[in-house]
């Protein structure tokens, strides 16, 4: 047996943007266990909602994160629209998804430039975050913001695409397949990654489960669940599989991620086939009064909205239980046994965020 | 002097910011802004950087890692606030957790106002910053050839 040392991670760390603190306990060079602690972005949010009305809450809610912000706004909608009763017309359901797989995209290319960033390949992060500024682009062009964009409303969306802004975007999502081609390769085949994340981080079918992973990281361990298949927006139209790997790795997760990405190609195409004219909200007045449970599968993994309202402008209780939390189990679960050296990519397969995480 | 303002190193601190103007930052470094032609590059070394740019509010959680991250930094340095709740606590001003923006807990020379801030208003924060750097450190210059 060898020296036990405890080694801090965080929260100020050059593979994460956000601070999380992980207390590692080592021996010799091997993991024996972590501990996380967090705390560092708490602000209170859910707290706000006793200040704001349900309306100005919106804009609160979309704050959790920057990087799905897109669908914590539509998440909160949802829920009300349910307490409301009240039914979003087709167009703006269609709209919601497009907007939705977008944001899909543009989280998901971050993660892999970020995971290439972890283990060192600089040109591949620079190339993954290059396409990416694409997605925001046709952001700012549709919504007329690049990473927040409040389009969302209760009853609907606030802004249309012309028939051209949608077909000039699929174009580009062509053009932008063709490219990630390439790029997948890459992380798919080349030496130097697969060496890095292959039999790295092993969370079998059953642990996660026992753990209790969501999303990709879930999906990776070949539990195929997909809060999608629920048909929220227009997900109930659109024909598409659950990308499942088994083999449980970090590179299992890189696979199911990259897989993702082109399914939301075939999303945004179908959708844009699909999309009917119309009316993109209904108005919405009064008070809520009710209770509202909502499931989103959000880029991470599955998100939940609790709602609860009294009758007045001020909601009771506005509560989400967001990906990255459920998913901080089972990252302590897999850095248990693994190499000191691996700790910052598997800290970056479970795709974190601390910030919706805490609030 | 030239030589720290023609090549400025930035450290960057997510203080409880919402991801927002952090992925922003991170922008700035990549191929569409792409701050590195100019010599700037983001470094994780408190002790390798000249300018701190710091995202989001504080927090009590926060605030020692903040005042710990500064204080390593070598002088001159200085902070860029990017994103208005790291200027004075924005959306959250009214969160119980929030004790308000970054200067607060340590001095803040340029403000970046915006939600999120634009990557084009961050480089121009850090632009601003380029000159207060080059005063700084010749205050320090004076102040040391004045004691000789």
């Amino acid at each position: 047996m060898g020296k036990r040392s405890v080694v801090p991670f965080g929260p100020q760390h050059p593979v994460l943007p956000e601070p999380i603190h992980l207390d590692l306990v080592l021996e010799d060079e091997k993991v024996v266990e972590a501990i996380p602690s967090i705390g560092f972005i708490h602000r209170g949010l859910e707290k706000l909602i006793e200040k704001r009305d349900y309306n100005d809450y919106m804009y609160v809610i979309e704050r959790i994160c920057g990087i799905c912000s897109y669908m914590h706004g539509m998440g909160y909608c949802e829920g009300l629209e349910r307490i409301f009763d009240v039914e979003v017309p087709d167009r703006g359901k269609y709209l919601r998804t497009i907007w939705c797989e977008m944001s899909r995209l543009h989280s998901h290319m971050l993660w892999l430039g970020l995971l290439a960033d972890a283990f060192g390949f600089e040109a591949l992060f620079y190339q993954c975050w290059r396409m990416r500024e694409k997605i925001l682009d046709m952001f700012e062009a549709s919504t007329g913001g690049r990473v927040i964009f409040s389009v969302n409303k209760i009853g609907g969306v606030l802004k249309d695409m012309d028939k051209n802004m949608l077909e000039s975007f699929v174009k580009e999502f062509d053009a932008m397949e063709e490219e990630l081609k390439r790029l997948s390769d890459v992380f798919l085949t080349d030496y130097t990654v697969t060496s890095r994340l292959k039999n790295v981080g092993i969370l079998s079918k059953e642990d996660a489960i026992l753990t209790g992973a969501v999303g990709p990281m879930m999906r990776a361990s070949g539990i195929a669940i997909d809060t999608r298949k629920l048909g929220y927006a227009a997900y109930g139209d659109i024909d598409f599989d659950i990308i499942t790997s088994n083999a449980c790795d970090s590179f299992a997760r890189c696979e199911v991620r990259i897989g993702e990405l082109f399914q939301s190609f075939n999303i945004i195409r179908q959708a844009v086939k699909q999309i009917p004219d119309g009316d993109i909200a209904v108005t919405v007045k009064g008070n809520p009064s009710g209770e509202a449970f909502v499931r989103l599968e959000q880029p991470r993994g599955e998100a939940i909205y609790y709602i609860k309202a009294n009758g007045t402008k001020n909601l009771d209780r506005a509560r989400v239980r967001t990906p990255t939390f459920t998913n901080l189990t089972p990252l302590v679960k897999i850095l248990q046994g693994c190499d000191y050296a691996d700790v910052p990519i598997l800290v970056l397969t479970i795709d974190p965020c601390i910030s919706c995480t805490e609030r | 002097m030239a030589k720290l303002s023609k090549s400025p190193w930035i450290m960057h601190y997510d203080g409880s910011s919402c991801n927002g103007c952090d992925i922003e930052v991170l922008a700035c470094l990549t191929p569409v802004y792409d701050v590195e032609r100019f010599g700037i590059i983001n470094t994780g070394n408190p002790k390798h950087a000249d300018i701190l740019l710091i995202t989001g509010g504080i927090n009590t959680q926060n605030k020692p890692v903040v005042e710990q991250i500064y204080s390593q930094m070598p002088n001159p340095k200085v902070v860029v606030a990017v994103g208005i709740c790291a200027c004075n606590g924005g959306v959250f001003k009214e969160c119980y957790n929030i004790l308000g923006g970054a200067d607060q807990v340590i001095p803040v020379d340029v403000y970046v106002p915006g939600c999120a801030a634009r990557p084009e208003s961050i480089i121009d924060g850090v632009v601003k910053a380029l000159d207060i750097l080059e005063k700084k450190q010749a205050e320090m210059e004076n102040k040391a050839s004045s004691e000789e």
